[in-house]
């Protein structure tokens, strides 16, 4: 059957081009690679090469001839052994050409906005159940256990203890987290219960050892990959984010990426801007990650290990200046702690304060200075960011009428942000004022003791804050 | 795709072993010759890669591909010579030139094309595209748009076959653009530190996009990039097939045995523009026919099989029109399998 030389696109928005010269002339034999013409744009020259093998049988649009529609016949191949008379007397529309309904199919496609079997409205996000569902986190320890008063610090080493004793395929890499038994002691003595091969001191080598690690996981092993602070991620967010984030939804759910970073983040102690950033808002922007950040011992243990267990990218962010704070936790064989599920940590019924991670800390102090002043606050403890638990933050909003988001990182397309918007996309007729937030102040982290002090939020502001939204 | 050839590791390091260590800028190659079967298959299998790619080019002209499209035409002999070096369980990784890789594991070109045209029927379900396709079952690791980002990913999967134990060895494929990113010489510190089965297959093909070598690189000789990491590299002539499959099983046999990795720097060349909307002014037309005239990969083996193999010419139309066939069913497939349903959206965000 003869074939159809189709003028090509170069480019998905090129529409038409010049037909500039052909290099081969009726009756020439062809081959696949063979150049047949040159065709230019406003913005290149290109060659149009033959596909086929056979005959040139005829031009059907000539040299120089400028506006040639994409996808116009420009030529018609006779195959070895066909008449070349007869095919080049087929024309455009005769010769069915292979593939000639794909041509009008695009014919239909480029006319018509979106011919594709999706129609034009695009189809609604899974549906999102309403504030019915708040999460009731004192199902997680059973009553009656025993609590032990933990550090964060052993309560995170010894959810990785606990996980690589369970799973072989589980290991710990990163600066410093073997023999120096980690920068900040979170890997204390890991390296003496699992040796050299699962607990792995990497060079300073961010960036490749993230990828390293993805690899490693989309081969099926469990990488924890630590990292000494979040700020050093900085040199690898682009295999986070672009390699273990996506390769799930790019490859249509054939390759998981089960890894977890994790590390301290946020503001330490005078150790300035480029210590002192808090990620939680960048990563929590990215679809294709969870973005964990717990303020209890109890938290940051069950939600490890369920981080260690998720078939996901897991993003664990810590935070120095808890490692060290005491809380008690269940002493259980097995205590897990549900990724994206908030946890009430205070009960009240005047205004939710909604919270996670170190902003906890400022959400009690001021629960606490409001309770004096007769204000009972309600504090959420978000415990997960992404995704984020709003089924639990609404139905206290809906109780409470108010609310104030607290978080230490920046306030421009911050956690707070996303959960004013979503309060008041889901409760604003329960409102009775606009959410208010606290967050850190829009400025790089400032080494001076006052400054710092200035820079991030304190306990007053959200005694303020509240006491504002409640108009007291 | 019959796999016969391809799975000759054994064979392959045999005569490996009876080679002689060699420079190989040289044209006249001296890598032991391969047998009849293997050119056979040799032949077949790069020239479904060559007609895959012409079809694709067309298809693109067509507007039936979208986006960003990376031919491999020209190359073939080094992916195609790199699998018959290596054998059934060692993975693949490679940027995104990644069509010629994703057929020579075996990956069956109906679905390659359809996730070209974004349809349901595509690898990735027409939601990766040309550079994001990816078979567990035939170790193919994707498929990457960063530049260098399936350096240290291979480097990673490397490092997991060591840690379970098993002797397969990753081939971790970039270009010469790509050899300048910072993130494969990290791979390479850890990988010769922790002795990990890689063979890192540099496609030396002359131009990053349109940024010759010469213009991007103060060493040139790339196969001595891991020089200050101790890493061994050679340069190949990746235009044949004998000499990449000879130095393949070298480098495999290598890795394989727990002495790290190793570099191979192909000396390759692209017909083709970067991608396909590269009219390619940065280099002669002089230059692009010479080596199409002079150094085809494909056309080295087909002298080979009419002249010394006596293998009459129809014998080779038949493979000729048989890879026609399958390069116009998938085509026909990848034309008329329907998009992904619009659910699909929502899908393979997480598990």
């Amino acid at each position: 059957m003869p074939i159809d030389v189709l003028m090509p696109a170069l480019s998905p928005t090129m529409e038409q081009g010049k037909l500039a010269k052909w290099l081969k002339k009726e009756g020439d034999s062809v081959k696949p690679g063979d150049v047949l013409a040159e065709i230019e744009t406003d913005k290149a020259t290109m060659e149009v090469e033959a596909v086929d093998e056979g005959t040139l049988a005829k031009i059907l649009i000539g040299d120089d001839t400028d506006n040639v529609a994409v996808n116009t016949p420009i030529a018609i191949i006779a195959e070895e052994g066909e008449d070349v008379a007869e095919a080049a007397k087929g024309g455009p529309k005769a010769a069915a050409p292979e593939g000639g309904s794909a041509q009008e199919e695009l014919a239909g496609e480029s006319s018509s906005e979106s011919a594709s079997s999706g129609g034009s409205a695009p189809p609604a996000a899974p549906a999102v159940a309403r504030s019915t569902n708040a999460y009731d986190a004192s199902d997680e320890v059973p009553e009656g256990t025993e609590m032990v008063d933990t550090t964060i610090r052993e309560a995170l080493r010894d959810a990785m203890a606990e996980e690589m004793r369970r799973d072989e395929k589980v290991f710990v890499m990163g600066e410093e987290v073997a023999e120096y038994q980690g920068a900040y002691k979170v890997t204390q003595n890991l390296l003496q219960e699992f040796g050299a091969r699962r607990v792995v001191d990497t060079p300073i080598t961010e960036h490749g050892f993230a990828g390293l690690g993805v690899g490693a996981a989309f081969s099926g092993l469990r990488p924890v990959v630590e990292f000494m602070t979040f700020n050093f991620a900085m040199q690898a967010i682009d295999q986070i984010i672009n390699s273990a984030a996506k390769t799930l939804y790019m490859s249509g759910g054939q390759l998981g990426c089960p890894i977890v970073f994790r590390g301290p983040n946020g503001a330490a102690s005078r150790v300035a801007a480029q210590h002192s950033h808090d990620y939680a808002a960048w990563y929590s922007n990215v679809p294709g990650l969870s973005v964990v950040m717990p303020y209890t011992a109890a938290d940051a243990k069950g939600l490890l290990k369920s981080a260690i267990r998720d078939p996901n990218p897991v993003i664990f962010l810590e935070n120095e200046v808890l490692y060290g704070q005491s809380f008690p936790v269940p002493k259980l064989d097995d205590f897990t702690v549900p990724i994206g599920k908030a946890r009430v940590h205070r009960k009240g019924d005047d205004v939710t304060i909604v919270s996670f991670g170190i902003g906890m800390t400022y959400a009690i102090k001021a629960a606490e200075e409001l309770a004096k002043e007769g204000i009972e606050a309600e504090i959420i403890d978000l415990r997960t960011i992404r995704p984020m638990d709003s089924d639990t933050v609404i139905a206290s909003v809906m109780k409470t009428g108010r609310c104030v988001a607290v978080e230490e990182g920046f306030p421009q397309s911050g956690v707070t942000a996303e959960i004013a918007t979503r309060v008041m996309e889901q409760a604003f007729d329960y409102l009775d004022a606009p959410v208010a937030r606290v967050t850190g102040k829009d400025v790089p982290m400032p080494y001076a003791a006052n400054l710092e002090k200035l820079a991030l939020p304190s306990v007053a502001e959200v005694v303020q804050a509240a006491k504002a939204v409640c108009y007291k | 795709m019959a796999t016969a050839a391809r799975k000759s590791g054994s064979a392959a390091s045999k005569s490996a072993k009876g080679g002689t260590r060699r420079t190989t800028r040289n044209t006249q190659s001296n890598a032991p010759a391969l047998s009849k079967d293997e050119e056979l298959q040799a032949y077949r299998d790069m020239l479904l890669i060559r007609r895959f790619e012409e079809k694709s080019g067309q298809m693109y002209g067509m507007g039936l591909i979208g986006g960003f499209c990376h031919l491999y035409i020209g190359q073939e002999a080094v992916v195609v010579g790199m699998q018959m070096a290596s054998k059934d369980g060692d993975q693949v990784i490679t940027g995104y030139r990644d069509h010629g890789h994703m057929l020579a594991t075996g990956m069956d070109p109906k679905g390659v094309l359809a996730e070209l045209t974004g349809r349901k029927g595509g690898y990735s379900k027409g939601k990766g595209g040309s550079m994001h396709m990816f078979s567990k079952e035939k170790h193919f690791y994707g498929g990457h748009g960063i530049v260098g980002a399936q350096v240290p990913l291979g480097t990673g999967i490397a490092f997991a076959s060591k840690y379970r134990g098993e002797d397969s060895v990753c081939l971790t494929y970039f270009g010469d653009g790509a050899a300048n990113q910072g993130q494969v010489y990290e791979s390479f510190n850890m990988a010769a530190l922790w002795k990990l089965p890689v063979v890192y297959v540099i496609e030396n093909n002359r131009y990053a996009m349109g940024t010759s070598v010469s213009r991007a690189a103060a060493q040139t000789d790339f196969s001595k990039r891991g020089l200050s990491f101790n890493i061994p590299g050679e340069q190949v002539d990746g235009m044949d097939i004998r000499a990449v499959r000879e130095a393949g099983a070298r480098a495999i046999e290598h890795a394989r045995s727990g002495e790290g990795p190793f570099i191979l720097e192909m000396l390759t060349y692209r017909y083709r523009g970067h991608s396909m909307s590269d009219p390619a002014k940065y280099r002669t037309k002089d230059e692009v026919t010479r080596m199409r005239e002079e150094q085809d990969p494909i056309e080295q083996v087909r002298r080979r099989l009419l002249g010394e193999w006596e293998v009459p010419e129809k014998d080779l139309k038949e493979v000729d029109s048989e890879i026609r066939k399958i390069v116009n069913e998938a085509a026909d497939f990848a034309t008329n399998d329907p998009e992904p349903d619009p659910s699909e959206l929502w899908t393979d965000i997480l598990h």
